[in-house]
């Protein structure tokens, strides 16, 4: 790279990257807690994709049962840790809450879900001792929020259970792939730790299909949870993506939540998703001087959350509309990006304006790094190998009621099967199926 | 401007109605000279008598809902500084705040001599008044002072009748609340020469045990004791004990929860003549009579009256016994269907708590429309607009009140957190008032 960004201190990063949500103080958690009204069939555990008891969790915090609480939580969602960190919890639980109806602020479900967590994990992170059905077994594919969930809910129904995680460490994009103001790796494995002591068994630096053979999976476990995710970012369909400089959003922020990456001092993100605003946000807080988000459609076809959006202009975050990059420039770095100007058509089939380039309007932006987050791509490949499981659009297909694939034996959740979407949602998913084998099984 | 100004028993004047009660806001000179500055309109002194020897910690408290001391709890006895000390600083404030009342509150062993000697020392060093301390509920009680005397008719009218012997000011008797009917210490009092009553001292308590030790508080070394139970918790105890002695024919400085203004009103409403402050000032200081005088001022001028004798007891012609009240008086409960945000506190409380008449889904019990609306949230997933965008609440969460059976009762309005949103609807019945003393009298129960 051309210019680098000088690398943090370890204060300078703390500071960087501090906390975004920081944890209510105890008298403030009570005042909270009071202040929720305790509705009758709540909407925010209709809101919640993992239907966690909100009024009840809270009342017990009003009521200082902290344990009552965060078990509570996590017989809902065995992931309450990170969900209360990571959660868009405005477009969920909070965004439901009947206090918007009158003009008050929602109740802050979030930190008060943390506060329970929080206490919980300090406490010893004791759960009930699950029961043990002797004869069972099953295999959960891919170690992120999915797998962890579907193992974690089948454990309590008594069967043993073995994660298959090719990476170094379990937990998937919750140990890799969150901004680490909102979630930091060792939460992240404190989780896996309370799946692990549950009696799950986790086969880490394994993959399947490479280092243990679909048929060895098969032959020993009588059903398969598919839990492996998306596959990498989408990679930039233009000449000079090969340049130095030129890198994944994910891979970098996995790389700057376990090491020290380089960052340019001029950063262009290319795509307007949430993960691109965490790699936005990342570039500048390790010190990048002028950071650009490039979308090819308009401020309101802008995928990332509102909240998500106000964060990344609140870091001084720029953003160029209706810009889509069609070539990168530089000898063997990144020197510049080239663009076109796009306008927005009829809207397509996802409801939005389909862009389209203006004839001559390209221009070069000068910069040091490009970073990709375009959407991840589909494991397509990988899964094709599940015999008789099948895809749509990339996605493998599931019973909404119960996670089955159209092959029986095999049942998914997660980023695979719904293209990608919040860590609750895969919890939600993970759970589902859980039951759903457990009731197959039966 | 409304006129403040009040005199009590004919005799003791100050600007305001807003006494400073006997407790720790007025220990001493200093604190009473710098709550009149505030603009306190009178003090009753820290209970004079022998000195005492306190013990450590004093005070707990209960809290509501995050909100510190709704209800607090002392167990602190009379003055512990030497009586001289008191007498001095109390001469040097009515000397320097002659406009001011100051009123010393008396409590010593029950000899006649005994109380002959504060009296005269009391009234020697310029107090307007006397408030004989015959309602302190803890220690002083063990040993035959405080509400020891309170509780007994003829003791409390024999040791009125020593002080009126001598006493050349008003003398105010301060009644105890821990004892079954008020009025019968009231009418003790007046019957020993008293020329007002302060009502109601302290409400016997154990506000709370510490979990961890098993320690009641406050905690002394392990051990607690009950203590006297004040604060803005006692406030409905007090307005209707101030109610019950209203009718005695003696003037009343009322006392127990006053927080502000609102409060003071409520207890002038009932008769009152002044109110007591302790509890409040403790938690805030001395600063919050300011919005006292301006609060009550602002309400008299909206209101129309001119001075406080203007509305001095004007709700008491309307609490009556409860057989006089008019049994075809009816309402019914309106949920305005643009304000309900849905919370459904008044359905699960007409269900569990009431005569279940608010209903969801046609007249199903909770558990039903509980486990119905779970069925259909089971499966993800779930929407990711969770609400109207333009802030309505889904109609299959708005309550319906089932109006014919709907009795009244009030709950509903009561737990309803949107303002106005639940109101109270008169029924037309057709009949005309009639209480249950007429229903019986007439043969028809």
């Amino acid at each position: 790279m051309r210019n680098i960004a000088p690398e943090l201190t370890r204060q300078e990063f703390d500071r960087a990257f501090a906390e975004i949500a920081p944890a209510l103080g105890k008298q403030e958690a009570a005042v909270e807690a009071n202040r929720c009204l305790y509705c009758f069939d709540a909407p925010c555990t209709a809101a919640c994709p993992t239907h966690i008891d909100v009024p009840r969790f809270i009342k017990k915090i009003a009521s200082a049962n902290l344990r009552g609480s965060a078990l509570t939580i996590l017989d809902s969602n065995i992931l309450g840790l990170s969900c209360a960190r990571v959660c868009p919890v405005e477009v969920l639980c909070e965004g439901s809450c009947v206090m918007h109806g009158y003009n008050r602020k929602p109740i802050e479900i979030a930190r008060l879900q943390r506060q329970a967590m929080d206490w919980f994990y300090e406490h010893g992170a004791r759960l009930p001792e699950p029961r043990v059905v002797p004869g069972r077994a099953v295999a959960c594919v891919g170690g992120g929020p999915a797998s962890l969930a579907c193992a974690a809910e089948l454990r309590r129904h008594g069967v043993a259970v073995t994660v298959y995680e090719s990476k170094p460490l379990a937990g998937g994009l919750n140990t890799y792939g969150i901004a680490e103001y909102k979630l930091r790796p060792p939460d992240a494995l404190r989780e896996v730790a309370l799946v692990r002591s549950l009696g799950v068994e986790f086969r880490t630096g394994v993959e399947v299909g490479r280092d243990v053979g679909m048929e060895e999976i098969e032959e020993r476990y009588q059903a398969v949870f598919l839990g492996v995710g998306l596959g990498p970012t989408h990679a930039l369909a233009a000449p000079g993506s090969e340049l130095v400089g030129v890198v994944d959003a994910l891979r970098f922020i996995a790389e700057y939540k376990t090491g020290r990456p380089q960052v340019g001092q001029r950063v262009m993100v290319v795509g307007a998703g949430n993960t691109a605003i965490d790699a936005a946000t990342a570039a500048r807080r390790l010190g990048a001087e002028e950071v650009t988000i490039l979308y090819r459609r308009g401020e309101k076809e802008m995928p990332a959350f509102r909240y998500e959006y106000e964060l990344a202009k609140g870091d001084g975050i720029r953003f160029s509309w209706l810009t889509l990059p069609v070539a990168v420039h530089g000898a063997r770095s990144v020197e510049a990006i080239e663009c076109v100007r796009m306008e927005l058509g009829p809207a397509d089939r996802t409801g939005r304006k389909r862009p389209q380039p203006v004839e001559g309007s390209n221009f070069r932006l000068a910069c040091d790094m490009v970073i990709l987050s375009i959407g991840q791509s589909r494991w397509i490949e990988f899964l094709r190998h599940w015999r008789g499981v099948e895809l749509a659009d990339g996605c493998v297909k599931v019973d909404p009621e119960t996670g089955q694939t159209t092959n029986p034996r095999y049942f998914a959740g997660g980023d695979c099967v719904n293209g990608g979407r919040e860590v609750v949602d895969a919890v939600a998913e993970g759970a589902r199926a859980a039951r759903g084998i457990v009731k197959w099984l039966t | 401007m409304a006129d403040l100004t009040t005199i009590f028993a004919g005799r003791i004047e100050s600007p305001n109605p807003f006494w400073l009660a006997s407790g720790p806001p007025a220990n001493c000179g200093d604190q009473v000279m710098r709550a009149f500055d505030a603009g306190w309109g009178g003090a009753v002194w820290k209970t004079l008598g022998e000195p005492i020897v306190n013990t450590t910690s004093r005070y707990s408290s209960v809290d509501w809902n995050g909100a510190r001391m709704m209800g607090l709890n002392n167990i602190e006895l009379i003055t512990d500084r030497p009586l001289e000390v008191n007498l001095r600083e109390i001469a040097e404030v009515k000397r320097r705040y002659p406009r001011q009342a100051v009123i010393a509150s008396l409590m010593v062993e029950s000899k006649r001599e005994a109380w002959h000697e504060i009296v005269k020392r009391a009234e020697g060093a310029g107090s307007d008044g006397l408030e004989l301390n015959f309602g302190c509920p803890h220690g002083m009680s063990e040993r035959g002072m405080g509400s020891a005397v309170g509780q007994v008719p003829e003791y409390t009218t024999m040791i009125t009748a020593w002080v009126k012997e001598v006493a050349r000011t008003p003398v105010l008797v301060k009644l105890t609340p821990n004892i079954s009917d008020i009025r019968v210490i009231a009418r003790a009092a007046r019957r020993g020469g008293a020329d007002g009553l302060s009502a109601i001292n302290t409400i016997n308590s154990i506000t709370w045990i510490d979990l961890d030790t098993l320690t009641p508080r406050p905690d002394v070394g392990g051990k607690s004791a009950h203590g006297g139970y004040c604060g803005p918790a006692v406030k409905p105890i007090a307005l209707h004990l101030v109610q019950q002695i209203a009718g005695e024919g003696l003037p009343v400085s009322g006392i127990g929860g006053v927080q502000g203004w609102r409060e003071a009103a409520e207890f002038l409403l009932l008769g009152a003549t002044t109110v007591q402050v302790c509890t409040a000032v403790m938690h805030y200081g001395y600063r919050i009579v300011e919005d006292m005088i301006d609060g009550l001022d602002n309400w008299m001028d909206e209101k129309g009256f001119r001075t406080i004798d203007d509305f001095r007891g004007r709700s008491l012609p309307r609490v009556v016994e409860w057989k006089h009240l008019d049994l075809n008086h009816r309402i019914v409960a309106k949920i305005d269907r643009d304000k309900c945000i849905g919370c459904g506190l008044c359905y699960i409380a007409c269900w569990d708590g009431a005569h279940q008449c608010i209903h969801r889904d046609g007249g199903a019990p909770p558990e039903q429309v509980e486990g119905a609306s779970r069925r259909k949230i089971a499966w993800t997933p779930s929407p990711s607009v969770p609400r109207d965008p333009a802030g309505k609440t889904p109609p299959e969460r708005i309550p319906r009140v089932d109006e014919a059976e709907c009795v009244g009762c009030n709950l509903c309005r009561l737990v309803c957190p949107v303002e106005d949103c639940i109101t109270m609807e008169k029924v037309e019945t057709g009949l005309g008032p009639e209480t249950w003393e007429e229903r019986s009298g007439r043969g028809a129960v």
